[in-house]
């Protein structure tokens, strides 16, 4: 049994799962049924100045009859008394003295700064998280994404709340900027403990084709939302991967974006990330979830020979470097298996449109290739042409059979030589240049 | 005792609703998104009209149903009816490669259904006729689904073509004789509709040879399709059978589809003679019209049954009773109405021959015999109308596989009459060969496309670079290997 409690920057908890700053985590009532589920911790969601909400606030992208592969809002921050909030969090924190209560956190003023946080200490809250993130609504108000998107604005505002805080204080990046580590260094700089990210990104996932009117739809008008859920994971994973490989960042990291499932928590963790934080899975099917992302990763952990997840934290980062150090002597090309193949064809079709050609449609009893599913007479089945495969994985990605299409390693007989190591040959004469594909 | 109806319009109308509702939007759209949309699909490959299967279930997944029905009724104007009386799981269903690795096929055949009825229910208009004509005329005897297929073909390709039909309605036995339940009348006559749609004209309850001669037709037009179908049911040939309540099975379906449901007379216990798909459809139908008992009488055994597995299993859930191996004898009256039948015990030997077995006659008591031995073929009328025509030694019209032709040159045929009996699709497929047929002894050209979607079909098309004006020719069976 794997140890998975975790530290972030201070803060433990006895799992890395926590509820992210979310309507999950919007009541006391809430927190104290994701703790029974058994989460980790709860990012309470946002505290600040009064708000008003609008009617009509999420809308989601659906792929081929999945819901909600990608999620937006537009919801504000908490619309609850911050009286009745404090009381809540102290509540659920007297009740749960082993959790983290992490208060999340978004004002204006330096005061106002300064007694959110003095009230998130006497609540008893492990830490406060300050939301430079949210891109809809209060970034026009100047707070949120607007924060974010300014290293200098973080530095100050950071600053400010390092003046009072005696708890741990996470910041929370919007991706809403071109390079993520300008934003994380400024948090390190000015004295933070961790960041989390991503924050939504801006979106909007769809347009209702009668009314020609975007949803969520407010009275004939709609607005740039927050984007999550699972289609975002991979621009959330490149952000936390840029983060953990950056030397002036070096802050644990609570990684956010689309993680559903213990798989998802994982490669976060891999990638550098000590704990992750999980909103639109919970909203889509209720906190129910943490179970199996607690018993996937602590069998994943027994299977891999670790015992804790601290051991995986970062363990994939090394491996991604700059384009010009991969090999370009390393060789890959595709391998059908034949015995399940169900004769569908898309990898012929998806490598001569999309890709490089190198797949041909062949009659099976004329080239030997025997019987198989899926044969019909006069069916032809696909053959990959393999001095023609640049091994580049199209068909693999589009075979609808598990294991049915390899990408198998091909011995070049060469040394590994990097682009940059081809440009320095190439210039000393060592060797020819490379002729270019036909 | 004389057979009478016996249920009220209320449960005969619950009875013979059909058996498969039609898809919510959501159910097809999730069906339609299983869909691996194959390239060059195997189940385009097993139909025999060519419908771009995938397109089609495509296009329903986007929620472009309308151009689905297009897809689908521009290969096969009788798509809709096709889509509830195919025998999909031998045809498109039974191509599917989702059977290799889910063992479950997509149900081609009810998201073909969700498609047309949008067309047809929300009268879509998908056609109209051709604005280039050529000039050529055809005259299209019998108004069934060969016919049908054919002339929606011809009028595609600009060619005039005129359905002449005996009875009130077109459609052929997708209008009179069908089961109930799986299509109705109304679905089979919009269908004839789309036809017209497609500048079609349809003369019906004028008989050839009678209302108007062969030699008059050839002086109108400049060729001729012959889809006359089939004939009466086979006679039994035993005493008795000039009895009221013995009748054929297509005289029963007919009567199905021409009268009020609560109308149809029925016997309380009902026999059908033959085990075919069209023996089910009388059984089913007497069953859920009330019979008490409806009863197949079969010679051979289970296992060689003509029936399709599927339709066994129908007419079992409905209760239907089977006797093998046993043949009738004698028609039993009393009071001259049908008592009963006369069996006799048949057996197969070691080489599968079937013979009587001696002294084995019994009595099975029964008010209505119901003979379905398969039809006669249309010989002595096709001698008579066209008595150079040549005919294969089991009396079908002899053609040409491809095209259609038979050996009167302007003459081509398709359908039960040249194939001795098969699908609804078959007659379509059939239909369309013997168009492009025609298309080609007009012109001496090969009918261009669009008509068979599927890339691998695509003949003859200019090689890159050679411009996007040239004709890109189309053939009807698509060829794997180039």
């Amino acid at each position: 049994m794997a140890d998975l409690s975790v530290n972030l920057g201070g803060i433990s908890s006895p799992n890395p799962f926590w509820v992210a700053s979310a309507p999950p985590s919007n009541t006391g009532y809430q927190c104290h049924r994701a703790f029974e589920a058994g989460w980790g911790g709860v990012v309470w969601k946002t505290l600040g100045e009064a708000i008003v909400n609008v009617s009509s606030r999420y809308s989601s992208l659906d792929l081929n009859g999945n819901r909600m592969v990608g999620f937006n809002n537009i919801e504000l921050i908490t619309d609850r008394s911050p009286e009745v909030n404090f009381r809540e969090i102290k509540e659920c924190k007297e009740r749960w003295p082993n959790h983290a209560i992490v208060v999340s956190l978004m004002t204006d003023t330096r005061e106002s700064w300064h007694e959110y946080v003095k009230r998130s200490m006497d609540a008893g809250a492990d830490g406060v998280e300050l939301n430079f993130g949210c891109p809809h609504g209060m970034c026009e108000r100047g707070m949120g994404s607007a924060v974010g998107q300014n290293p200098d604005v973080i530095e100050t505002i950071v600053g400010w709340v390092m003046e009072v805080t005696q708890i741990p204080v996470i910041v929370k990046l919007t991706p809403n900027i071109t390079n993520i580590t300008y934003p994380a260094r400024s948090a390190r700089r000015s004295g933070a403990n961790a960041i989390s990210l991503i924050n939504t990104i801006n979106s909007i996932t769809q347009v209702d084709l009668d009314r020609l009117c975007p949803e969520p739809y407010v009275a004939g008008k709609s607005t740039s939302g927050g984007y999550c859920g699972p289609a975002v994971k991979p621009i959330a994973l490149n952000m936390v991967q840029q983060c953990a490989a950056d030397p002036e960042v070096k802050l644990p990291i609570s990684g956010i974006g689309g993680i559903q499932n213990w798989k998802d928590a994982a490669e976060f963790i891999a990638l550098g990330a000590t704990n992750v934080q999980v909103c639109t899975a919970i909203m889509h099917y209720g906190f129910r979830i943490v179970e199996d992302m607690i018993e996937g990763l602590n069998d994943y952990l027994d299977r891999s020979g670790m015992a804790s997840v601290t051991e995986l934290i970062g363990r994939a980062v090394p491996t991604i470097d700059r384009w010009e150090n991969l090999d370009l002597n390393y060789k890959r090309i595709a391998k059908i298996d034949y015995d399940t193949c169900i004769g569908c064809n898309l990898c012929y079709i998806a490598c001569e449109d999309g890709a490089h050609q190198a797949i041909a449609l062949v009659d099976p009893d004329a080239e030997g290739i025997g019987e198989g599913p899926g044969r019909l007479p006069g069916k032809a089945v696909p053959k990959i042409k393999e001095d023609e495969c640049v091994g580049c994985n199209l068909c693999s990605l589009v075979c609808p059979v598990d294991g049915c299409i390899d990408m198998i390693d091909i011995d070049t007989g060469k040394e590994p030589m990097s682009w940059t190591q081809y440009q320095e040959r190439v210039a000393s004469g060592d060797m020819e240049p490379i002729p270019p594909h036909q | 005792m004389e057979i009478r109806p016996i249920l009220d319009p209320e449960t005969a109308t619950r009875n013979m609703a059909e058996i498969e509702p039609k898809y919510s939007p959501q159910e097809a759209v999730t069906e339609a998104n299983r869909c691996l949309y194959c390239f060059d699909a195997p189940c385009i490959r097993a139909c025999p009209t060519g419908i771009d299967i995938p397109a089609f279930i495509k296009k329903i997944a986007t929620g472009n149903i309308t151009g689905s029905a297009r897809t689908i009724l521009s290969a096969n104007i009788l798509g809709a009816s096709c889509a509830r009386v195919c025998p999909t799981s031998v045809l498109c269903e039974g191509a599917c490669v989702l059977l290799d690795r889910d063992q479950q096929p997509i149900k081609i055949g009810r998201l073909q259904r969700y498609a047309t009825d949008h067309v047809l229910d929300d009268n879509i208009n998908l056609f109209s006729p051709p604005t280039k004509k050529s000039g050529k005329r055809v005259a299209l005897i019998g108004g069934g689904p060969a016919s049908l297929g054919c002339a929606a073909e011809l009028a595609l390709l600009g060619h005039e073509a005129v359905i002449f039909e005996k009875k009130p309605e077109a459609g052929g036995l997708n209008t009179y004789g069908i089961a109930y339940y799986k299509l109705t009348p109304e679905v089979s006559l919009k269908e004839v509709e789309l036809v017209k749609q497609l500048g079609v004209e349809i003369r019906t309850g004028v008989e050839v040879g009678r209302d108007i001669t062969i030699p008059e037709l050839e002086k109108e037009f400049d060729a001729l399709f012959l889809g006359v179908g089939l004939g009466s049911t086979l006679r039994l040939d035993i005493p008795g059978e000039e009895l009221p309540e013995v009748v054929e099975a297509l005289h029963f379906i007919d009567d199905i589809h021409t009268k009020p449901l609560h109308e149809v007379a029925v016997g309380k216990r009902v026999a059908v003679i033959g085990c075919g798909n069209t023996a089910i459809d009388a059984v089913t139908q007497a069953k859920r019209l009330g019979a008490a008992h409806a009863t197949i009488i079969y010679r051979r055994g289970e296992r060689d049954m003509p029936a399709y597995v599927y339709e066994y299993e129908l007419a079992k859930q409905d209760g239907a009773e089977f006797v093998f191996y046993a043949i009738p004898e004698a028609v039993l009256e009393r009071d001259g109405h049908v008592c009963g039948l006369r069996l006799v015990r048949t057996e197969m030997d070691a080489q599968r021959n079937l013979r009587v077995i001696p002294d084995s006659a019994f009595d099975f008591p029964c008010d209505m015999v119901i003979k379905a031995l398969g039809q006669e073929k249309m010989t002595a009328m096709l001698d008579h109308l066209l008595p150079g025509l040549d005919l294969a030694d089991n009396g079908t019209i002899r053609r040409d596989d491809q095209t259609g032709q038979t050996n009167i040159p302007h003459v081509f045929a398709g359908g039960d009459a040249a194939n001795g009996g098969s699908e609804v699709v078959n007659a379509v497929g059939e239909g369309k060969k013997a168009a492009r047929g025609m298309h080609r002894f007009f012109s001496q050209q090969e009918a261009t496309g669009p008509i068979q979607w599927s890339r691998m079909g695509v003949v003859d098309a200019p090689p890159y670079g050679a411009g996007l004006d040239a004709p890109v020719r189309v053939q009807e069976t698509a060829t794997s290997f180039r």
